[in-house]
């Protein structure tokens, strides 16, 4: 087997890979960069990506007002539930403040905030084509400072010795290199098209998941290393869940298979029944559940159903809604049961109290004396056409992970911390601030912070 | 069935290809801060085969969108806006071309424009040496008039006037078409979009980038293609304004051509000239350098025919006037009208008609936009 040296190793080739590229290069490391999946779909899930949350005390030239620390804060605990870690939370939270003006400098463009990005204009910064335009740019800028970067390249077989990296082995289309780095570091993404680990976490069911993002985090890396005495963060079933139209592929699916129409409608379930209020609260909320209120459903599946009062009241669906001019004839499109579906948007026409409908706010249209309560935005299903969509849970990354320090070194067993080699950055450790819940574009500011930690981290060990 | 029935009819799977395309970014709208295509499409939900030419022809090809996009080939969704809506393009240049009977000529727009260029050039040598004697032809002229001792002057005056006013004809009524098919919403054209338009023209916004440039040969943000785009279009017309100027000097001050060099028409074909060389150089090495994967390989003959013509134009006029007092001025001559009669002739079916149903997409463009305006 050919065998090869470089100072730095780094598994995976998205923002977070980048990034720690980009900073262990600029200090004058020579630095592999290998990335599972193919040119055209290098860049794991930051290919799907549009944002990044910053926090800034005054406005800038892309985000409005301001967004301090003590809010991210709080908006972290409230959707994490405290499930974060207080410290890195916070240091994520300090040092998304320099993040534009560093990915600015590195090529990155960005775009004022405008009509599909959901009123994110002050927390979240917006790259100018989304993700892959990021990538584009950050590979520029890494290739520019000699990074070594390819694609269609697994690392596999690490050789950890005394709780240290020593080499690894890089496969490329069946070729096999062995490669001895200095330091080493994962950031390859959560396991989330891994089917038989997502099995063992969620059971059966989670073959009716799709996965919104690459099919190449398959979390190898991960499992190789809490075999290796990494302690784990994070539990196997937590993960970024929404609900997205059913008919989108399996993987790689992205963005386009969102869907926004459940509060102005009613979803039910495999036997036509509504099993949650769709009317409870606003996006962002309402986007984070209703992914595991559909898994928790028979079959896991949902259908959403609006009638043409609403059709164009929110963004347009990637694939066409199924359309009939009665309820009966739209639940054979599908398979309900017609009688039983007819009966819940009876039953639920009935309880309707109508109110002044407003979807910008909490309004005052609700339902009464009904099992499943709709508490806001409920108005009667009876205009035709009729639309529906059928949902699924979409998953955008698992959270369990690696246990990192402030330097994004990962914690070993009997090992003293700072003495490692290995590092981890973006999904693969994102557990560590993310335990539970979502918070749109955090995912990309935990990978540029702790990409570039770990490639000041990887940097220094290598230096001292 | 109207002109824009037709296009989609003819053209099933491009038109059906464009739609679902448009439908899976109007889910996605990542785009949105390129250029006004996708604020245009965030307007509609449903694209009609207008609006899927209006588009068309309001995407200046810039490929920004090609290079961001996270469904591109070969994701399965396949998405290339960039290449599907050249194709449009050029389909639309087709349908609207008057007589129809010619828009042939837009197939193989590199093989015409180089069979145009030779048959002209044989022509204009065929009859000047048949005609006149070979030392008149191959002699030194310095005085007044020089040009038309190897091309008459009533030649000189009824050909260009002829093949003009068939062009100016044949393009008119194919705008005239086009907008009527284009304007589903029954614009009434104000002041203020053309004002918009023609800065978007001067300018070239679209292909700006907001001022970093677009993604002319691969993801990297340059503005050579701004750039040049703007020295060929310049030139251009600093080349027209200079055979307008010769015209009023021929016929109403009676100074005959060659002019001195400092004279205004010198002076704007001089400039106009490099301005164009340049520039039409520069389009034709970005053409080819660039990445395959966003073009559609049908506008490329056209796109190399009609940067072939504009080259050829300037830099035979160049060569003309360096080498106008030598004995190789009547063959330049004959070369250079040969270059301009075929790029007149092809005008209508060239590559030039792009700026016209571009310019009225922009006027579109301009009404919803201020029309947005409005409601804010």
């Amino acid at each position: 087997m050919e065998e090869i040296f470089c100072d730095i190793l780094i598994a995976g080739g998205g923002n977070a890979a980048l990034s720690a590229a980009i900073t262990a290069a600029e200090k004058g490391h020579s630095v592999i960069v290998a990335d599972r999946a193919p040119y055209h779909m290098r860049g794991g899930n930051t290919r799907h990506t549009r944002n990044l949350r910053a926090m800034h005390n005054n406005p800038t030239n892309i985000m409005s007002d301001s967004y301090k620390e003590d809010e991210y804060y709080e908006d972290l605990i409230r959707v994490t539930e405290g499930n974060t870690n207080e410290k890195l939370a916070h240091l994520t939270i300090q040092k998304s403040a320099e993040l534009t003006d560093w990915l600015f400098d590195k090529g990155i463009k960005f775009q004022p905030a405008l009509g599909g990005t959901l009123s994110l204009g002050r927390t979240n910064a917006f790259f100018l084509g989304g993700g892959r335009a990021m990538l584009n740019a950050l590979y520029r800028t890494a290739i520019r400072l000699k990074v070594k970067c390819l694609c269609d390249t697994e690392v596999l077989k690490l050789n950890i010795i005394d709780n240290k990296f020593k080499s690894a082995v890089l496969k490329e289309n069946d070729i096999e290199t062995k490669i001895n780095a200095k330091a080493f570091i994962i950031a390859s993404g959560g396991f989330q098209g891994n089917e038989s680990w997502m099995k063992e976490a969620w059971g059966d069911i989670s073959k009716n998941f799709l996965i919104r993002g690459t099919p190449y985090n398959t979390g190898g890396l991960i499992r190789e290393m809490l075999d290796n005495n990494a302690i784990q963060i994070g539990k196997a079933n937590q993960c970024h869940a929404v609900a997205i139209d059913a008919r989108a592929p399996k993987y790689d699916g992205g963005i386009t298979s969102r869907l926004d129409a459940v509060p102005f409608g009613i979803v039910v379930n495999k036997d036509g029944d509504r099993f949650y209020d769709e009317g409870e609260d606003f996006w962002p909320k309402r986007y984070a559940i209703w992914g595991r209120l559909i898994a928790s459903q028979p079959e896991q599946i949902g259908y959403c159903i609006v009638d043409s009062k609403s059709i164009n009241s929110f963004m347009p669906s990637v694939f066409p809604a199924i359309q009939a001019d009665d309820i009966k004839s739209l639940a054979n499109i599908v398979n309900l049961d017609p009688k039983n579906l007819n009966r819940t948007v009876n039953n639920f026409n009935d309880s309707i109290v109508e109110g002044d409908f407003n979807h910008t706010i909490l309004d005052n249209c609700y339902t009464k004396n009904i099992n499943v309560p709709k508490t806001h935005w409920a108005r009667k299903i009876d205009t035709a056409p009729f639309y529906l969509w059928p949902l699924r849970p979409g998953i955008t990354f698992t959270y369990l992970g690696l246990k990192v320090n402030e330097n994004a070194e990962v914690e070993i067993k009997n090992l003293t911390i700072g003495d490692g080699n290995i590092f981890a950055a973006g999904e693969t450790m994102a557990g560590n601030v993310l335990g539970k819940g979502y918070l749109a574009g955090i995912g990309m500011t935990i990978g540029t912070v702790f990409g570039r930690l770990a490639g000041e981290g990887a940097s220094n060990y290598v230096s001292s | 069935m109207s002109l824009v029935d037709l296009l989609e009819t003819g053209n099933v799977d491009t038109f059906s290809k464009a739609r679902r395309n448009m439908e899976i970014c109007n889910a996605c709208r990542y785009c949105e801060g390129y250029c006004a295509v996708f604020p245009a499409m965030e307007r509609r939900r449903l694209f009609s085969s207008s609006d899927l030419m209006h588009l068309s022809n309001l995407c200046h090809n810039c490929q920004g969108c090609y290079h961001a996009c996270q469904y591109a080939p070969p994701h399965e969704y396949g998405i290339n806006i960039p290449e599907v809506f050249s194709t449009i393009r050029v389909e639309t240049y087709k349908q609207y071309a008057w007589p129809n009977q010619l828009s042939l000529m837009f197939n193989k727009g590199g093989l015409i424009a180089s069979v145009a260029v030779a048959v002209s050039i044989g022509l204009i040598l065929f009859l000047c040496l048949y005609f006149i004697q070979n030392d008149t032809f191959f002699g030194i002229h310095l005085n007044e008039g020089a040009f038309y001792k190897i091309v008459p002057y009533n030649i000189m005056v009824l050909v260009p006037s002829a093949i003009s006013i068939f062009a100016i004809l044949s393009i008119s009524i194919s705008t005239k078409r086009f907008w009527n098919d284009v304007n589903q919403s029954n614009i009434k054209i104000k002041f203020s979009y053309i004002k918009t338009a023609i800065s978007d023209v001067l300018t070239l916004k679209h292909l700006s980038g907001r001022s970093h440039g677009c993604n002319d040969i691969s993801d990297k943000f340059t503005q050579w293609r701004r750039f040049h785009h703007q020295f060929t279009m310049y030139g251009f017309m600093l080349c027209f304004a200079s055979t307008s100027v010769a015209t009023i000097y021929d016929h109403f001050l009676n100074l005959q051509a060659p002019y001195a060099y400092m004279s205004i028409p010198v002076l704007l074909g001089t400039i106009g000239g490099i301005l164009l060389s340049i520039g039409s150089t520069g389009l034709l090495i970005i053409k080819w350098k660039s990445d395959p994967e966003p073009q559609a390989i049908k506008t490329l003959g056209l796109d190399y025919g009609f940067l072939f013509l504009l080259k050829g134009v300037a830099e035979t006029g160049l060569l003309l006037l360096i080498f106008r007092e030598t004995s190789a001025m009547g063959a330049l001559l004959a070369i250079h009208l040969g270059f301009v009669l075929a790029l007149f002739l092809l005008l209508p079916y060239s590559k030039f008609v792009h700026g016209i149903y571009r310019f009225i997409a922009l006027i579109i463009n301009a009404s919803e936009t201020q029309k947005d305006h409005l409601q804010n």
